[in-house]
């Protein structure tokens, strides 16, 4: 579904990621590892066409190809990528202030083929239905992790790009953002998830890549990353 | 007492208007337009030259030369703002200051630096009986048609989608992106949006103020200080420190005549100590 080839970026000189080769298949939660600065943001910023080219800012250059889809979106811009169906949940959540929570949830045009309709997106969230008119960052940092979910999820994107959804959320909220996750999976939805949470993301994710100063080191299956926690925590200095 | 308020909230809907588009402009596209009181004495200009040349009347000029202005914005946009906005923001602070001085000097050029003359529309020469006082017909045109057009652009802004969007892109224009939203789409009609008040502004100043080159230059100072006492960026902030500071300074004028140039500054001063990001802006975000 997703293929990246050999995809380097740059911050002026300082190159943030060196040939970066990953694939996703169709309906899989593979997740990033790593160590802050390890790339993984950028690598996701890169994947949404928000690093360099035409947008973003001028310093920032990239190489390599992106495919989605089996087309290539190495060229288009971040607006053309989310209507191919790419979802993004950034790592500050992107929450509006100035749009009400039902706002920030209809901002985005519907993408896939199967949109949720605003029913279903209250039944799988009913926090946000109480509060739908509240403007989006008077909701608690959890609430508006979900609104940040929920918003890409009616769209009815096919791959999802979430950096570090469970950042400094308590444990009952990673835990339902967990189940949210495997549902959406049952549904077809494929998900790319930046984690420094290594149990939490064996009990998500399918795959999971380690990378390590902008270059992937190596690919894990869950059974490696429980019995490699340990370790994998310390180096993560967790 | 009351009809130096009036006076006030008169003035007050020329800031408004004024501000209004320079607020939508530097939320949108990360603008400072020094060219904006320029495109205001050009609005009033525009309806000086219909009525002296084509002898065409207010009410055409009031719908013809916003239109025509707001298109000439968007074709600047396109041709010289867009290619510098990815460059330092200071590139458009120069090329519309030295657009302002242009246009300035052009029209200086033609019609010199004395006030050309505009007769109210025969419709509104008489006075209106307001209860208290006798006022202007004219000046009451003007208030209401600044409140209602104000208030049209606010409901726009809160209860449609393009406002929804003007917003989200305001508030932060890279995510909108990501969110599947041309930004770069929108850019280009508010831009031209913000211009076409301006000039509707210039129209509507011509039959009351001197209709002179230096009109804009004169205005547009007290405008920023109305956009920043409102909040940069806030349309809602804008308008209403726009009514605010047309009230201060005409009963400024009023009691303290020689402080009242300065007092819209001292106000300034008071709000940004009080509130740095303004009456209604929101701090900006660390990032």
């Amino acid at each position: 579904m997703l293929k990246v080839d050999r995809l380097s970026a740059w911050y002026g000189e300082a190159r943030a990621l060196r040939e970066v080769s990953i694939q996703i298949d169709e309906g899989e939660i593979v997740t990033l590892v790593g160590r802050n600065g390890a790339g993984k943001t950028t690598l996701l910023r890169c994947l949404m066409g928000l690093h360099g080219g035409s947008y973003g800012n001028s310093y920032g250059k990239t190489s390599g190809t992106v495919s989605f889809l089996d087309a290539d979106i190495t060229r288009l811009g971040p607006h053309r990528r989310a209507r191919r169906g790419l979802g993004y949940v950034p790592d500050d959540r992107g929450v509006y202030a100035t749009l009400s929570v039902e706002e920030n949830l209809l901002l985005p045009p519907a993408v896939g083929p199967d949109p949720w309709p605003m029913e279903r997106v209250y039944e799988t969230f009913p926090l946000l239905r109480e509060r739908r008119r509240f403007p989006g960052t008077r909701l608690s940092g959890g609430e508006q992790q979900m609104l940040a979910l929920a918003r890409v999820l009616r769209t009815g994107a096919r791959l999802l790009l979430c950096d570090e959804p469970t950042e400094g959320l308590s444990p009952l909220i990673v835990q339902q953002i967990g189940d949210i996750l495997r549902e959406v999976k049952s549904a077809g939805v494929t998900v790319l998830l930046i984690e420094q949470n290594v149990h939490f993301a064996a009990t998500v994710a399918d795959r999971h890549y380690l990378l390590a100063e902008g270059r992937i080191v190596e690919s894990m299956d869950n059974e490696e990353v429980r019995a490699r926690e340990h370790e994998l925590l310390e180096y993560l200095g967790i | 007492m009351l009809q130096q308020a009036f006076n006030g909230l008169v003035g007050g809907a020329f800031y408004a208007l004024l501000a209004l588009g320079l607020a939508v402009i530097f939320g949108m596209l990360n603008v400072v337009n020094f060219a904006h009181g320029a495109c205001y004495m050009l609005g009033a200009f525009g309806a000086f030259v219909l009525l002296d040349s084509f002898g065409v009347n207010f009410w055409v000029a009031l719908g013809l030369v916003p239109v025509v202005l707001g298109l000439a914005g968007v074709v600047v946009e396109r041709l010289f703002i867009r290619r510098l906005t990815p460059l330092d923001p200071l590139y458009n602070f120069l090329f519309t200051f030295g657009l302002a001085l242009i246009l300035q000097d052009l029209v200086k050029r033609q019609y010199g630096v004395q006030s050309q003359p505009y007769p109210r529309p025969s419709q509104l020469t008489g006075s209106i009986n307001l209860g208290l006082f006798e006022y202007p017909a004219y000046q009451v045109f003007v208030l209401v048609t600044s409140l209602v057009l104000c208030g049209g652009v606010w409901l726009v802004l809160t209860r449609t989608r393009v406002g929804m969007i003007v917003r989200a892109a305001t508030e932060r224009p890279e995510l909108t992106r990501a969110l599947g939203i041309d930004v770069a789409r929108w850019v280009t009609p508010v831009f031209g949006f913000g211009i076409a008040l301006a000039g509707f502004a210039g129209v509507l100043a011509a039959p009351m103020r001197a209709v002179n080159p230096l009109m804009g230059a004169d205005l547009i100072i007290t405008v920023f200080a109305v956009v920043v006492i409102g909040g940069l960026g806030s349309v809602f902030g804008s308008v209403t420190a726009g009514f605010l500071i047309g009230l201060v300074s005409a009963l400024g004028n009023y009691y303290a005549p020689a402080l009242s140039q300065t007092l819209v500054f001292i106000l300034m001063a008071v709000v940004l100590l009080w509130r740095p990001a303004g009456l209604f802006g929101r701090p900006e975000e660390v990032l």
